[in-house]
């Protein structure tokens, strides 16, 4: 069937901010399907509030709404745009869920918009616990026994039909927010009401207890014909009970034979068509008792989901892509496979390879949260392996983590533990409840003895996985056994040994480790033994076709399909698993680059472990390496490809950690020299630097252990802020106001720095402070934008909401700025990006930190300002000028830019909310209007605090703020609200002549705040701490706020923004509009076209 | 203990062997499907091949007692990336390691698949030689040169039945026909769905005659998959020809080239052959695309049917070749790829139920 005609708009709903559950993996296919329709020519409208996305930058479609992804806001883009249809399988749940929303409210039906891919009964279907439940049943497919409850009686009662362990689920929500398992009464109570809170329509399914059945997923794509193919199956090595986005998982499925696998298969085809998922891409869950095989359904995802992304990066197979073109019209037989070109899509890939997927965790962001793992997702991100056999690749995911691993290392020291009993004990702990760390256990398990059999009755885990791992563990016993002998390396480590080794997926610094020797000498030895690195292909046929893209990972096999070509090419180096502090920001900087590099002719290899990710898309770059981003693989590639230069700083920490070594081993790093870099880390030469450029930086030290932390912070004076070198996102960076929580923090900080010092500086309280990010080729020095952050000093940039253009600074100040800057990029001959974070106090501007490299803000004032400032830099880093690029002067918008971080809180009950120096957000969003009021509001709303028209606030300050709060309370009083307020606040009002309604604190007895909020009393909070250390009432205050989605406002500059946005709110309509007439407004010509010379 | 593939272009991988010791000539195929080593390696059709699984873990779920497509194995050796040391499968009853060793048929694992994959599809199916006994290169390449080649090599006589049997009814299905089924190598997943579709199915040699089949009165009669060439099987072609018409015949695989060469048409060798379970091929008449299980080396040639009559029915969409054909006027047709399955998927079952639409209405008559 040819593509359709009657329709010619098409509106895309993204997925907003990256969140637990919602990660960059939504970019990646909405990006694949807005260049799908526009490459059909169909007229794109898109709407994403995230900026940080590939898929909202302007080209990608005719019209790009960078607006919240709400039910009302969506509405009002389909008033303004008119399409012909709607598209609602890309956006994630997000997108599904506010479609299915405008479908409700009439919206579709009004404006004649026609929903495409899967339609509103299709999506009810698979999402209603109920419906799904009947319709499987109908087909005659087993599910687990269920009941479905809308309040704790009827739940009381479910739990006798079925038992325990019971498992909740509330319906219509993100990634089983708010599910879990019951083991006894006590949890069951707890979670069930929970559940029921969580759920958008009150509605909790209890079911039957498949908690350690193994788990598998199949990936299905339908087109209008019902043609059905399986792009993938997913067996999971953690069973059933950890959520599928918080387990290992494995593709293809290990240890199904064909009869059992073409049984899922069938049954997938089977539901699929039941549910009646017209076209686009499906993935279908199953349970399997290990005992006796019993297989049941467990859901449906009528989209693109995490894991289709994973099976496109496993496969070759683009599912977003794909998805798209058959909404359209197209069937599976009309569409090629780009990677074999001769042959259709109508096919199911084959793999001749292993993938692993693991999870990456962020719990040492959250103090006090629960590491126990459970069907509420808690990872941050991932990283995907591929190799020849599963224990290579899942020795390459976990040195892919970044967690200090270099592979299947050991975690348990005996001598933490007084008794060997005590040890088994912990260990056995660690085996049962499902934890981040269980991978490590579970080898350490094995080196200490225990049976398969006994991991296998305690985790639940496969005993075929199980086995991999004593494999890997057994080899590492001889290997650690040859390594202990006195004897020089290369008689302790033969040739047959190293080869042997590396085909197991054992890391060069692992092997050093084992043999007391350094990763280089290990590096050395293979290449001496003339051991190679041999590079397969990603073809989705088992090389039963000649495959035409080039994506490769590495293995040690005899045959090497790497062809590397005489072209001039640059390597980018991208930013591994997404964590908290590098996330989606820098992957987009290294797909700008590789975009840009392209246009100017070079070849272009990229190198990245992220599967959620636009820049492992197999057409991003010429020549995509699926790779560890360790000095070992990196270098191995490059060893391999000669790239005539490597970009470091676009990708985040991560690469730019490479920096020294890549360095020292010849790699030519283009851009910013890795020797300025190293001025802007190093405390000492930076501060030469700013002496030099008489520059102000706050007071500040470093220290080595405790006692000169003590020296340096009593010299410069409390508060300090304490911090390691060399990490991102703030970790373990903390506000010290005395010399017992200093050493608390310098000990943390230490263990976080490793070898390098750890940095003390003087806290400039109550400072603003100010982000730039700016680009220079050397010559030519361009601020890409000043952003002012709304909360005051202390909050890391990275959680601090920002606007841009400044709306408090004065003009003189911002010069300040402005001159500071390219000051010290002229001394730090900066090519390429750079940013810097200052804080201003009393007019007077300090220097906190300089990076010369992208930020995280990158994305975000790139939209702002309609310049794509990392393709530019990317260009730059290759020698062109900024003046040939048509960019060298600052651009201030006449509009204002807000950026907002979004926090994964409600996926960690109990823990507190406030927010430090240490960054805790997953994601951003931005909100663009005519000013600052305005696109604040935006922000809040694209961030999903919902901020109330009316009802009731709650105001609890600490006593430095009782003065300024007034101001605010009045202003919200004048606009209609009721006021409820703590003891102390209240005097505060009252002497104004505000009168307000008191609430008994928390250990005042009950009907407290808290019943208040639970109760839905209470509709928005401004609660700042109290102390440097908070009382338990505020974490209970601010905790509860979050878990019953009640908007929570911690500093007075957010809560003063936020009463300007409910201002603007109820004077008038929010409008919208699309990026580009922003940017056509300013008159930028974003992105002028360049060639190599 | 080591162990060598060797090709007859010279091109060799060591690596270590498994299950039996010895030396195995064959013609070297890959077989593309994730699952289902054990119907492959049960499988009469790779009589005379070695067979390489492209994917690299074979043996994680072990061996069954019922997961065979025959008595015994056929294929000559099994070449693979890693077996695995255990089995994990509620049904596994034994390693594949142990499986091989009782049945005596040499594995070699440790070797690059995807590099002789790689090569088998750059130059074509190939003979070779698995040993565990002798390295000399040169001694290797002689005997694979002595070896038979696959183009006019008759295997049908060794894998056939020797005497005529009831296949057992296992289906709770009433038995409406009664159908003579072929055995040139015949996969017992056939005879499952023909038994669950409501056939009695008697099983009879390749070299029994037509006219034995038809005094039985069958309602209709199955041509079965098997090995080697179809060109030189003149012994049942020409039986074939005298059925035509007679009663409705449905051939699969090696029985769909025969009709082809019945109705008038040639073969010819495939240059690796379709071995795998993801290939798609479009029925033609309803044009939607069916996911289907191939197991074949040679190929009818369409344009060589003279017989108006003849049309295609079933098309590979990877390279256009025959995937099934059927007579206009007479009862008959067949595909070359496999609906039974055992191992793939499931999407081409309708057409036992074609057979037995054709056998329903062919009795009426």
């Amino acid at each position: 069937m040819p593509k359709r005609k009657d329709i010619k708009k098409i509106m895309i709903i993204g997925s907003g901010p990256i969140i637990i559950s919602q990660g960059c993996e939504f970019d990646y296919s909405g990006t694949q399907a807005c260049k799908a329709l526009k490459e059909e020519g169909y007229q794109v409208v898109l709407v994403n509030s995230n900026p940080a996305t590939i898929m909202t930058d302007p080209q990608f479609a005719d019209a790009t709404y960078i607006e919240p992804v709400t039910p009302e806001v969506v509405e009002k883009i389909i008033a303004k745009e008119r399409p012909d249809a709607l598209l609602p399988t890309l956006g994630g749940q997000t997108g599904l869920n506010v479609a299915i929303a405008v479908a409700k409210k009439g919206v579709l039906k009004k404006y004649r918009v026609q929903m495409i891919g899967a339609d509103r009964r299709a999506i009810e279907k698979a999402e209603d616990r109920d419906l799904f439940k009947k319709a499987m049943q109908k087909i005659g497919l087993d599910v687990p026994r269920s009941i479905s409850v809308k309040n704790m009686t009827e739940a009381r009662k479910a739990v006798e039909v079925l038992g325990m362990p019971i498992v909740i689920r509330p319906s219509f929500t993100l990634g089983g927010t708010g599910g879990g398992i019951a083991f006894n009464m006590q949890e069951f109570e707890e979670l069930a009401s929970r559940g029921l809170e969580y759920s958008m329509i009150h509605d909790v399914l209890l079911e039957e207890s498949v908690l350690g059945w193994k788990e598998f997923e199949l990936e299905v794509m339908r087109d209008r014909k019902d043609n059905v193919v399986i792009v993938c199956s997913i067996e999971n090595f953690d069973p059933m009970g950890v959520h599928t986005g918080d387990s290992i998982t494995v593709a293809p499925a290990q240890t199904l034979t064909d009869r059992e696998y073409q049984k899922m298969r069938d049954a997938a085809i089977k539901s699929i068509r039941e549910i009646g998922v017209d076209t686009g891409g499906c993935n279908v869950q199953f349970a399997i008792n290990p005992k006796d095989g019993r297989m049941v359904m467990i859901e449906i995802n009528p989209r693109v989901s995490r894991s289709s992304a994973l099976a496109s990066k496993a496969t070759g197979f683009p599912i977003a892509k794909i998805a798209a073109k058959l909404a359209v019209g197209y069937t599976l037989d009309e569409i090629p496979n780009d990677i074999t070109k001769v042959t259709p899509a109508s096919f199911e890939p084959t793999i001749d390879y292993c993938v692993v997927k693991i999870p990456r965790f962020a719990f040492e962001k959250f103090p006090g949260a629960d590491p126990t793992l459970g069907t509420s997702m808690k990872s941050v991100g991932e990283a995907m392996s591929i190799g020849r056999t599963f224990k290579e690749a899942l020795q390459k995911g976990l040195r892919s983590l970044e967690i200090n691993r270099h592979g299947l290392d050991s975690v348990l020291n005996e001598k933490d533990f007084d008794t060997r009993e005590h040890l088994m004990e912990f260990l056995m702990k660690k085996l049962r409840v499902p934890n981040d760390g269980r991978i490590f256990y579970i080898g350490d398990a094995i080196r200490l003895g225990v049976s398969i059999d006994q991991i296998n009755a305690a985790t639940g885990i496969d005993k075929w996985f199980l086995e991999n791992i004593k494999e890997i563990v057994d080899f590492e016993a001889e290997l650690k056994k040859a390594g202990a002998s006195k004897s020089e390396l290369k008689s302790k480590l033969t040739k047959r040994t190293l080869k042997e080794s590396k085909v197991l997926g054992f890391s060069d610094a692992q092997l050093a480790v084992f043999f007391g020797a350094s990763d280089e000498e290990i590096r050395s030895l293979r290449k001496e033994y003339d051991i190679q690195t041999t590079y397969k292909l990603v073809d989705t046929c088992a090389a039963e076709f000649e495959a035409y893209t080039p994506y490769f990972y590495s293995t040690y096999e005899s045959e090497d399909e790497a062809r590397p070509s005489d072209k001039k090419k640059v390597m980018i180096l991208g930013g591994g698993p997404n964590r908290i502090g590098q996330g989606i920001e820098f992957d987009y900087c290294c797909v700008h680059a590789c975009f840009a590099l392209r246009e100017l002719g070079y070849e272009t290899i990229m190198v990245n472990c992220n599967p959620e990710t636009v820049s492992t898309d197999y057409d991003t770059s010429d020549k995509l390496y699926f790779e560890p981003m360790t000095r070992e693989d990196v270098l191995n590639i490059v060893d391999k490809e000669k790239p005539w230069g490597v970009i470091v700083q676009l990708g985040g920490q991560t690469p730019l950690n490479l920096t020294l070594t890549l360095k020292k081993a010849g790699v030519n790093i283009i851009g910013t020299s890795p020797e300025s870099i190293d001025i802007a880390e190093d405390r000492e030469k930076f501060k030469e630097m700013l002496d030099k450029l008489k520059l102000r930086q706050p007071p500040n030290g470093a220290a080595r252990n405790f006692e000169e932390a003590k020296s340096v912070a009593s010299r410069i004076g409390y508060p300090v802020l304490v911090r390691p070198s060399y990490v991102l996102g703030g970790r373990a960076m903390e506000i010290v106001y005395d010399e017992d929580t200093l050493e608390k923090f310098t000990k943390e900080a230490s263990r976080v720095s490793g070898e390098h010092p750890i940095l003390i500086d003087k806290f400039l309280e109550d400072a603003i402070e100010v982000d730039v990010d700016m680009i220079a080729d050397g010559e030519t020095f361009v601020i890409g934008g000043i952003m002012e952050h709304i909360e005051e000093a202390g909050i890391h940039s990275g959680d601090s909401a920002m606007v841009l253009p400044p709306y408090s600074l004065g003009e003189d100040v911002i010069n300040k700025i402005r001159q500071a800057t390219v000051a010290m990029a002229k001394e730090l001959k900066v090519v390429g990006l750079m940013n810097v974070q200052y804080a201003v106090r009393d007019n007077k501007v300090y220097v906190l930190e300089v990076n010369p490299r992208a930020s995280r803000t990158v994305p975000f004032v790139s939209k702002a300002i309609g310049v794509p400032l990392a393709k530019l830099a990317a260009k730059v880093m290759t020698g062109v000028k900024l003046k040939d690029l048509g960019f060298n002067k600052e651009i201030v918008p006449d509009y204002s830019s807000v950026k907002e971080s979004v926090f994964p809180f409600n996926r960690f009950p109990g823990v507190d909310i406030m927010l430090g120096p240490e960054m805790k957000s997953t994601g951003e969003v931005m909100g663009i209007d005519a000013d600052f009021g305005r696109a604040y509001m935006k922000s809040q709303l694209a961030a999903f605090q919902d901020l109330p028209l009316k009802g009731t606030v709650f105001v609890s300050v600490r006593d430095k703020d009782k003065r300024i709060i007034v101001f605010i309370v009045k202003r919200l009083k004048d606009l209609g609200f009721e006021i409820i307020a703590t003891e102390g606040t209240s005097k505060a009002l009252k002497k104004s002549g505000i009168e307000v309604e008191i609430a008994r604190k928390v250990f005042e007895g009950r009907p407290n705040i808290l019943d208040y909020i639970k109760d839905g009393k209470i509709n928005l909070i401004i609660n700042t701490p109290s102390g440097r250390i908070p009382r338990e009432d505020e974490v209970q205050i601010r905790s509860t706020a979050i878990m019953h989605a009640v908007p929570c406002i911690t500093t007075i500059s957010g809560a003063q923004a936020s009463v300007n946005g409910i201002e603007v709110l109820l004077k008038k309509d929010l409008d919208v509009q699309p990026l580009q007439a922003y940017h056509k407004k300013i008159g930028v010509v974003p992105d002028k076209k360049t060639r190599r010379k | 203990m080591k162990a060598i593939l060797f090709l007859e272009d010279g091109f060799f991988l060591e690596g270590l062997s498994f299950g039996a010791q010895g030396e195995a000539l064959g013609e070297v195929v890959f077989n593309t499907s994730m699952t289902g080593y054990q119907e492959i390696l049960t499988d009469p059709s790779y009589r005379g091949q070695i067979v390489t699984m492209t994917y690299p873990l074979i043996g994680n779920y072990g061996v069954n007692p019922e997961d065979v497509e025959s008595a015994k194995l056929w294929a000559e050796g099994f070449v693979v990336k890693e077996k695995s040391k255990i089995y994990s499968n509620w049904r596994g009853k034994d390693t594949l390691e142990d499986y091989l060793a009782k049945n005596k048929i040499i594995g070699i694992e440790g070797v690059d698949t995807r590099a002789l994959t790689r090569r088998l599809r750059l130059v074509g199916a190939m003979r070779g030689i698995v040993s565990t006994a002798d390295f000399d290169k040169q001694g290797l390449m002689k005997k694979v040169q002595a070896s038979p080649i696959m183009v006019g090599r008759d295997l049908v006589k060794e894998v056939t039945c020797k005497e005529s049997y009831a296949w057992p009814e296992t289906a709770k299905t009433e038995k409406e026909f009664s159908v003579v089924c072929f055995d040139y190598g015949v996969k017992f997943n056939i005879l499952r769905l023909l038994d669950l579709a409501g056939c009695k199915v008697k099983v009879v040699s390749a070299t029994t005659s037509a006219k034995e089949v038809l005094d039985l009165k069958p309602d209709g009669v199955f041509l079965s998959n098997g090995p080697g060439d179809p060109a030189v099987l003149t012994y049942a072609i020409d039986e074939i020809k005298k059925m035509m018409g007679r009663v409705p015949i449905f051939g699969i695989c090696l029985g769909h080239q025969l009709l082809g060469h019945a109705l008038g048409g040639k073969t010819y060798k495939l240059k690796f052959g379709h071995h795998g379970a993801n290939h798609p091929v479009m029925n033609l008449e309803t044009k939607r695309v069916e996911i289907t299980s191939q197991n074949h080396g040679f190929c009818v040639d369409m344009d060589s049917i003279k017989d108006k009559d003849v049309v295609l029915t079933h098309v590979n969409l990877y390279d256009k070749t025959t995937e099934g054909l059927k007579h206009k006027k007479l009862p008959v047709f067949c595909v070359q790829y496999h609906p039974e399955a055992g191992p793939g998927p499931h999407d081409a079952g309708y057409l036992f139920g074609r057979f037995t639409d054709m056998m329903r209405k062919h009795k009426r008559r």
